[in-house]
């Protein structure tokens, strides 16, 4: 049960996001930019970042709702999503995304964890600046994210099949306050 | 120095805001409503937690900025910003302070850290859902704003009256157009 009152029944951080719409506004703005956009990595590859560190954080809606949308955005390989949750140095991405998902291994730890090491890695594998930056926040967004959902104990659906239809619509519509405002996927 | 070009000289968050506008945007905005919406929290009980938070991140340029905010709204002085953050069961905070703090910090380990037991303490001490919520989200928001300055290694001013300078100008202005 939620720790609060969120005086709707969604699920996940949507609950959340529906009880305080002021504060949900800039968050769906925030994954918006950040996970939806296609310059130097691809979407897939944004969303396995948050999948990544939201299964470090031991967040399940968050890590099964983003792995979700990857999945869609990879064209159903769940495999893959799955390879990066375990082990990505074995997964079958590219060195620059393992290089990234080294960086935002060590931003779920803390910032400082960071070395110029892990920096001057991921620029031998062709990230830009850029890269490295979308990645270092979408790490630290997704410590908010999952912090916000398990800090309210918010409600984890236990339906599986549930979790292809969200990412679905967040796949057609983007992020935004639509996830709380329309009817929820059945 | 930072870990990318940020193409400014710009210490802390606001070398990153200028980097990329973009994401500065919604990131400001989210801290002007949790850090600056004067409803039964104050926003130096925001700014406190604030402080502590990245305090307990072990983040120096937020730390100094939102003790420095805290400090300006509380009117209270730097020593008793640092009892706050060395042991607020034993400072002079109200009980409801106090039990959101004790939020603040389990949210700063992870967001499963926060127990029922935590929750029935705050309600206990009068905090209301809405305190409770923004207390997890503040908390968690510095999480994000923690990680972000330090995991860019961006440059923090070796001056410290810079944050006591800042303070009053913040505190005018606001975090919408903070640049």
């Amino acid at each position: 049960m939620p720790h609060i009152d969120f005086k709707n029944d969604f699920p996940g951080i949507r609950s959340a996001m529906a009880y305080r719409p002021e504060t949900a506004e800039p968050m769906g703005v925030l994954a918006e930019l950040l996970l939806r956009d296609d310059e130097g990595m691809s979407r897939a590859d944004r969303e396995l970042i948050g999948t990544y560190v939201s299964h470090l954080n031991d967040c399940f809606y968050c890590n099964y709702s983003h792995g979700a949308i990857a999945c869609i955005y990879l064209g159903g390989d769940e495999e893959l999503v799955n390879q990066v949750r375990e082990d990505f140095t074995k997964a079958a991405i590219s060195e620059k995304l393992k290089s990234l998902l080294n960086i935002a291994r060590k931003v779920q730890q803390s910032g400082k964890a960071v070395l110029a090491e892990d920096i001057a890695d991921a620029k031998t594998a062709g990230a830009s600046d850029r890269d490295i930056h979308d990645t270092v926040l979408i790490a630290a967004a997704f410590c908010m994210f999952n912090r916000y959902v398990d800090g309210l104990a918010t409600v984890t659906p236990t339906d599986m099949s549930s979790y292809p239809k969200r990412a679905m619509q967040i796949v057609e519509n983007g992020y935004g306050s639509h996830v709380f405002k329309n009817k929820q996927p059945a | 120095m930072a870990h990318i070009d940020l193409k400014n000289d710009l210490p802390g968050i606001r070398g990153l805001m200028s980097y990329r506008p973009e994401t500065a945007a919604p990131l400001n905005l989210l801290a002007e409503i949790l850090l600056r919406s004067d409803n039964s929290l104050s926003r130096g009980d925001r700014e406190l937690i604030g402080a502590y938070v990245s305090w307990l991140n072990n983040c120096n340029f937020c730390q100094m900025v939102h003790s420095g905010m805290a400090q300006y709204y509380l009117q209270c002085d730097s020593d008793f910003i640092q009892s706050v953050k060395a042991d607020y069961d034993s400072t002079s905070l109200s009980p409801k302070m106090k039990s959101l703090l004790a939020i603040a910090a389990a949210v700063q380990k992870g967001g499963k850290s926060v127990t029922e037991e935590h929750i029935k303490t705050a309600r206990q001490n009068e905090a209301t859902d809405m305190e409770i919520h923004d207390t997890v989200l503040i908390a968690a928001a510095f999480c994000m704003f923690n990680r972000y300055v330090d995991g860019l290694g961006t440059k923090v001013p070796d001056n410290p009256s810079y944050f006591v300078e800042r303070a009053a100008y913040t505190a005018a202005q606001g975090y919408a157009d903070f640049s």
